[in-house]
């Protein structure tokens, strides 16, 4: 049997998930939760990217997300764009902007780094709240159907609304994780893997660490921009919430608590975080406590994240 | 042409003068040794010479151009590599891709070729690897590839840390006690790369403790003591001269001048 390299190991097992899992569905509400599953685990690989890789941090990634989202909500409306360029348009957006701000951001190191891209965040949220003549303030706005769904049934492929959204993130997530893992063996990726394990040795080999540390940031940006996109896009609706500061902060535990520097990792965390409070519910008050216990306990028992240290036991007792 | 040649280099750490006003020149296919003994300055010059300090005084010339305090990334697309004396190690990869990432500035591309796998990308990238393949064998790692870099010995790192160096294919190279650590065998390995290396037309800046390493090797000595140069010249003229053997055994250095 030819030897599975990680790339394709990794998109085999998530194609496998979302092909087979719907069939073990009880209700069709199972494909909402999916879809979420999904887009969540989209703005995490963009989240390994940039903490995994390269080794900075970021607090304010949904300030990004909330873009992608709005730019479905207003280009339609504003400038008579198709939500799908909507889409597009937010991404360049999100990417100019985490360009100017990653600049001079960027410079800085572990905490202030934290602070300042958590700055960033709380800025977007500020105008999507206040600027109510546009963005509808705290209320939210509606966002226009996509209509990919109507061209599909013309074709004679009839989905429901929860059936097509599931795949089609599902879709995007596939193609997503395919370029994460691109870039991982890549010149690029190494460079952002040599920034992570030393600056200084980073620098003496030729590598221009502001520059390959913005590119990070910026490809990540485009990765939250589009998953808060199709957010608002499902939903046809959004709220300032998607760039809040809980947004940016459930991104990064997200990443970490799956495996900050694998993809399947990341989108293993994304799953078990947007699954665990809907299985805690019966809980009530204390389903707050209980998710935040079982963090802590992954972070002191299991530090590189859920899924490196599964396999790392699953290998150890084949040996 | 010169290649590296240092002019009246200095620094001041709080008031101290770690440097002043060294002077030296390296010349293609040279060897040049900077001893001393511990705390003389050698690897604060050394961090002077490749950007990772900010000179207080002096320029830093690499072939004719000032190059005075730029950052190292730069110097490195000018030519100039070095290892250090605490290994810098990308500990998170594994031996092949340290020695891959030695290949950026020869295997990066557009990062859009890079994000969606284009031939180009992976053409570099295949080219890189071939190159630190036999980069790795050089130094007599290749077994050793595609081990975890944080799984090896010490004396390893250091071989790996050069190979790393090499693969930029650098026309100056500073050696930041590249033979600590490391047993008489892989020291004499290590001796006839850099003496290879050089006669390839590569100018190299040693600092090395390992006394008899430094007179086999050096073209040229240049002796540091509290910041300043005391002397130089070739290693047989050194050894001789007072003013080292002073530095060296002189009465309160003499517990400080093999360590």
């Amino acid at each position: 049997m030819p030897k599975l390299t990680v790339k394709s190991a990794t998109l085999l097992v998530l194609a496998v998930l979302i092909a087979v899992t719907p069939f073990f569905f009880p209700s069709g509400y199972y494909y909402r939760v999916g879809a979420l599953i999904f887009v969540n685990g989209l703005a995490v690989t963009g989240i390994v990217i940039l903490t995994g890789y390269a080794g900075q941090i970021s607090l304010g990634h949904a300030g990004f997300a909330g873009i992608g989202g709005y730019a479905c909500a207003l280009a339609p409306e504003y400038l008579g764009l198709h939500p799908a360029l909507a889409m597009v348009l937010g991404a360049a957006v999100s990417a100019v902007l985490a360009y100017l701000v990653g600049r001079p951001i960027l410079r800085l190191k572990g905490y202030y780094l934290a602070v300042a891209t958590l700055g960033f965040g709380i800025l977007v949220s500020m105008v999507l709240n206040n600027e109510r003549d546009l963005t509808g303030g705290p209320d939210g706005i509606a966002v226009p159907e996509l209509g990919l769904r109507g061209v599909l049934k013309d074709w004679g492929l009839n989905l429901s609304n929860g059936q097509f959204w599931y795949f089609f993130c599902g879709i995007v997530l596939l193609l997503g994780a395919w370029i994460a893992l691109n870039l991982y063996q890549s010149p690029t990726g190494r460079a952002l893997r040599a920034l992570h394990g030393s600056e200084v040795a980073s620098g003496t080999v030729g590598i221009d660490v502001a520059r390959v540390k913005l590119q990070a940031f910026v490809i990540s940006a485009v990765y939250a921009s589009v998953a808060g996109s199709l957010v608002a896009l499902q939903n046809k609706f959004i709220t300032p919430d998607v760039a809040g500061f809980m947004h940016s902060i459930e991104m990064v535990t997200m990443a970490v608590l799956g495996g900050a520097g694998s993809v399947l990792g990341a989108v293993f965390g994304a799953g078990i975080l947007t699954l665990l409070p809907q299985a805690l519910t019966v809980l009530a008050e204390y389903e707050q406590l209980v998710l935040g216990l079982v963090m802590m306990l992954v972070m002191i028992f299991l530090r590189e994240g859920l899924l490196p240290s599964i396999l790392r036991r699953l290998r150890g007792r084949g040996e | 042409m010169t290649l590296l040649s240092v002019e009246g280099l200095g620094i001041a750490f709080g008031g101290i003068k770690a440097v002043h006003d060294v002077s030296f020149r390296v010349e293609p296919g040279e060897i040049v040794s900077v001893i001393g003994p511990n705390g003389a300055g050698k690897t604060t010059l050394f961090n002077m010479i490749s950007g990772v300090y900010q000179p207080g005084a002096g320029r830093v010339l690499l072939e004719g151009e000032d190059v005075t305090g730029m950052a190292p990334f730069r110097l490195a697309q000018r030519g100039m590599s070095r290892t250090f004396q605490n290994l810098q190690i990308f500990q998170n990869m594994t031996v092949l891709e340290n020695a891959i990432a030695g290949f950026h500035l020869q295997e990066r591309g557009t990062v859009l070729a890079d994000l969606f796998n284009l031939p180009s990308s992976r053409r570099r990238a295949r080219q890189a690897e071939a190159g630190a393949r036999e980069l790795l064998a050089r130094v007599g790692l290749e077994r050793a590839a595609d081990r975890e870099a944080a799984s090896l010995s010490y004396g390893s790192l250091k071989r790996l840390e050069i190979a790393r160096a090499l693969a930029m294919r650098p026309r100056v190279l500073l050696l930041d006690e590249p033979a600590a650590g490391c047993n008489a065998v892989e020291t004499e390995e290590i001796d006839h790369l850099i003496a290879e290396v050089a006669a390839s037309g590569v100018a190299i800046l040693l600092v090395e403790h390992d006394m008899k390493m430094v007179m086999r090797i050096s073209n040229h000595i240049v002796v540091l003591d509290h910041g300043e140069k005391i002397a130089e010249g070739a290693p047989a003229e050194v050894s001789r001269n007072p003013a080292v053997i002073a530095a060296y055994l002189g009465t309160e250095e003499a517990a400080d001048a093999d360590g």
